[in-house]
Order: C-alpha cells, then sequence, then structure tokens
C-alpha cells in the first residue's frame, strides 16, 4: 500500500516541533483522514478540530503545504506520491495546540456589527433578483480561512483597525438586502476598516464555499464608501436629481 | 512517529508553499514591465503615429501642444487610460503582488510588515478616484471608436489590416472598460432592490457578466493597444505594408 510522509505541527501556544509521520494511503482519502490515521496509531493526544468531514462545518481550517484549507476538503490524491505533506495550524490566531486556535477574537467582531434592521411595516415579499446577491453571502461556514489568509490580519496583525473578509462579508450581505433599512457606511469605513483592504484577492482563493468575496462583497462596499466619502460630484448630481 | 525537527514557531520563514508561488507576480512583473517601457518610448517619440487619417490610440486624439509644453501630445492623452488602469481594481491586486510584495501570494509573507496602512492613506487613498477615471477612459474609448469610423470609411469602405486591428482593440479596449467594478456599481450595484428596476438589473447582469472575466479583458486590451500602436508604428515607418482587403470606393 502506498504511504503519504506527513509533517505535522505539534506543540503548545506557538512552541513545539514538525514530527514526520508515516501514513498509508487509501483511495479517496482526505489529509484530515490521515490526521485521524494518526491519532488511532501512533499517539491520540494530536489535537485537531473537526466536525462535520463534509466541508459544511468550518472546524478543520488549518495549512496545508502553506496553503489555508479544510482538512477534511484536502484530498490526498493531489498530492504527488512520496511528496512531504507539511499540515499547521492557522497563522492568524492564538495556538493553543497542535493545529488548533482560538478563533474566538471573530465572535467578538461579529457582536459589533449593527444587525439586520427590517422597518417595522415591512412587506416581506420580494423577488429572486433582488434576493440572490444575499444569498451567496449565506453559504459562508465560518471557516476562518479568510481571515486567516488575508495579509492584514495575518502579517500586520492590524486586528485593531480590520475586521476581515469575513466580516465584510457579513456587512455586504446586510447593507444588501432589500428589506434592511441600518446605514453601516460609516462604521463600514472606519470601525470595520475596509480601507485597509487591498484586494489582492487571497480571501476569494482560498474560500471553500467559492464566495466570491472580493468582488461580490468587498469591492462593492468600497464603491458604497465611495459614494459616501469620495464622490463629492456624484453625491451633488444625486441631490438635485434624486433630491437626496 | 519517525522524525522530530527542533522546537520552533508553527509559522517561520517567508511560507511553507511549496508549489511556483513566485511564477503568476513574476510573469505580472514582467508583462507590466514590458508595456510601461514600451508605451514611455513612444510617447517620448512622437513619430511614426500617423498613416493618413489613421492615428496611433497612443496619439489619439491629435492634440495641438502648446510651445511650452516639452513633451508629445501622447502626455496629454495617456495619463487618462493610464490612472483607469492604475486605480482599476484588478490591476491594483496584480501589481501589489508583483510590485509591492503585499503580499506578493496567498500564505507567503509580505514585504516589510511596517506602517501598513492599506488604501486609507496618500498615495493609496486615490485609488478611490476610479469612477472619475473610468468616465475619462469612456471619453477616450469613444474618441477610439471615432478612429475606427474614419479608418474604415473615410475614403468610401476601405478595410485594410490596421483597421481591422484597430476594430479588435476596441472591442477589447469596450469589454474591458464597461466591464469594471466601478461600472458595475453605477449601472445598478448600488441598488438593493433590483425588482424596482428591470432596466437597471438586466444592464447590471450583463456588466457583471464582462466583470467576471475582468482579468482576461484587462490583460488582452493592454496586449491589444500596444500592438495596435506598434503595427501603425511600423506602417508608418515603411517596415510594415498596410494591404487593403475590402476596397470600395
Amino acid at each position: 500500500m502506498p504511504e503519504a510522509i506527513l509533517k505535522v505541527f505539534r506543540g503548545e501556544k506557538d512552541s513545539g516541533t514538525f514530527e514526520t509521520y508515516k501514513v498509508p494511503i487509501e483511495e479517496g482519502m482526505v489529509v484530515l483522514d490521515a490526521i485521524h490515521y494518526i491519532q488511532q496509531n501512533n499517539d491520540p493526544s494530536l489535537a485537531v478540530r473537526w466536525n462535520c468531514k463534509a466541508a459544511k462545518c468550518g472546524s478543520c481550517s488549518a495549512e496545508v503545504n502553506g496553503r489555508p484549507a479544510l482538512l477534511c476538503k484536502s484530498r490526498m490524491d493531489k498530492f504527488e506520491p512520496g511528496q512531504e505533506i507539511t499540515v499547521q495550524p492557522i497563522k492568524t490566531f492564538p495556538h493553543l495546540k497542535d493545529l488548533v486556535t482560538d478563533v474566538s477574537w471573530n465572535y467578538e467582531v461579529n457582536k459589533k456589527i449593527t444587525p439586520f434592521t427590517p422597518a417595522p411595516d415591512a412587506n416581506w415579499t420580494f423577488y429572486q433578483e433582488d434576493i440572490e446577491r444575499v444569498q451567496e453571502f449565506r453559504k459562508c461556514i465560518e471557516c476562518f480561512l479568510c481571515q486567516d489568509v488575508c495579509h492584514v490580519l495575518r502579517d500586520h496583525n492590524r486586528k485593531d483597525a480590520f475586521y476581515g473578509p469575513r466580516f465584510m462579508v457579513r456587512m455586504a450581505s446586510l447593507e444588501m438586502h432589500p428589506l434592511d433599512t441600518a446605514n453601516r457606511l460609516k462604521s463600514i469605513k472606519e470601525d470595520a476598516g475596509i480601507g485597509m483592504c487591498n484586494i489582492t484577492k487571497c480571501c476569494t482563493e482560498v474560500c471553500p464555499e467559492d464566495i466570491h468575496i472580493t468582488d461580490n462583497a468587498i469591492i462593492p462596499m468600497k464603491e458604497r464608501v465611495v459614494d459616501e466619502f469620495y464622490d463629492p460630484i456624484g453625491k451633488f448630481l444625486k441631490s438635485i436629481f434624486a433630491g437626496k | 512517529m519517525n522524525e522530530t525537527t527542533a522546537a520552533t514557531h508553527p509559522h517561520t520563514g517567508m511560507t511553507t508553499r511549496n508549489d511556483s508561488w513566485w511564477l503568476a507576480p513574476g510573469l505580472v512583473a514582467v508583462g507590466f514591465g514590458i508595456f510601461v517601457i514600451y508605451a514611455t518610448f513612444r510617447a517620448f517619440e512622437n513619430n511614426f503615429y500617423e498613416i493618413g487619417p489613421i492615428i496611433s490610440p497612443f496619439y489619439s486624439p491629435k492634440l495641438p501642444t502648446p510651445s511650452w509644453f516639452p513633451f508629445s501630445a501622447a502626455f496629454l492623452i495617456l495619463w487618462m487610460p493610464a490612472g483607469f488602469r492604475a486605480t482599476c481594481y484588478y490591476y491594483r491586486k496584480a501589481y501589489y503582488r508583483a510590485y509591492f510584495m503585499s503580499p506578493p501570494a496567498c500564505g507567503v509573507k509580505v514585504w516589510g510588515s511596517q506602517g501598513y496602512c492599506g488604501e486609507r492613506s496618500f498615495p493609496f487613498v486615490l485609488q478611490n478616484l476610479h469612477r472619475y477615471f473610468f468616465y475619462l477612459a469612456v471619453l477616450v474609448l469613444g474618441i477610439l471608436w471615432y478612429d475606427v469610423f474614419i479608418a474604415m470609411f473615410s475614403e468610401g469602405l476601405n478595410i485594410s489590416v490596421v483597421s481591422l486591428i484597430m476594430l479588435a482593440n476596441c472591442i477589447l479596449l469596450s469589454g474591458y472598460t464597461f466591464g469594471c467594478h466601478a461600472n458595475r456599481h453605477i449601472v445598478g450595484g448600488g441598488m438593493n432592490k433590483f425588482s424596482d428596476a428591470p432596466g437597471k438589473f438586466k444592464l447590471w447582469e450583463f456588466v457583471t457578466h464582462l466583470n467576471e472575466h475582468h482579468m482576461g479583458w484587462a490583460w488582452c486590451s493592454l496586449f491589444s493597444v500596444g500592438f495596435t500602436d506598434f503595427y501603425i508604428r511600423q506602417v508608418a515607418a515603411g517596415v510594415f505594408s498596410n494591404p487593403t482587403l475590402i476596397p470600395f470606393h
């Protein structure tokens, strides 16, 4: 039976070692299966967060050969036989143990966003074309791979100035909702720090749900911020023609 | 367990990626570099940009230059499409990766992590002017379409190699210009309820379709505008000929 060579980070609180394991490969195997094999046959103390094994819970986020990915969606057959496979915890969030990190910062950020605010007398009938854009954003499984790969959070560690792509998606889903009445543009510009994003699209590249984070969420929000704060001519013309 | 390495942080060095992550930014850097060098050379050359009524896209419209202006007329024009491309959302991604290495590729450490402000302070806050450059680019594009008309119809119907190259260039430039993210927002992206304006929704859908291939349009149109100027230059310099394919007088 062919074997895969896995280099898995083992340790706690940012200090540890890469340990090498040999794992027999079976058809249809994913990296999470290999990690489970190591748990069962080499070391049951290997810590990994996982749940559904169907790429829907967003729990098993890690970095495979340096690329942020879900362990359960990383097929072993995409690697060359004998190729070393490096498995690390995600970089952006505090390391706890082995492949597990503390992503609770994200839940704190989420609380800061003005929630869905429909008008009290809202007509709850709306059309597919009104809701289609927002439905794409609802596919998010909160794996936080986009947060992990975003260089503003990952390399510059500017969690004080930028909410990250996941929450740009959430804010876009609220701002574009046909029944929402809240205006979050000032918050998107100042608190969420959309200007920190230089749209290098890594969030889109790693999204396991194929959400077009940059093109459909961040850039449209940037354009709305431009409407409000950087386009005096457009604003003036709107005030004349639309009476706004 | 077979082997153990020395104690370390889980993330050290530039990256643990072992694929050719450097290839895409490298190709972008070379591709842009070649175009910028060629366009700069042509703008300074100030010659070989006309064949009868046909004019190179780098010099169109043909503007008179004041005597005190030390450069060619191309400098009065090129800042508009150059500004449009420099502030374009696709090109921003491309050059931030290729030249600023911010980051060079996903999961690869940025170059110089001190004092990063994104697009919140000068000069990058000027990226927010993209829509103004879009309006100017539409103006220039309209002139280039007029040039195609002149090239084909100024002396009866006259389909030559140059006029077909100019036509292809305008088609590619139109796909790039009208598929821009700013245009996508202007035609309807700012709305929340498309059912209130079905016409705007259709237009937004069309622009969205163009926008999905924005990178392809960007590169093809960059190549075509350079190639159109190059071909006109070679014909004007007598190096290439400009055979007429369908003459009607």
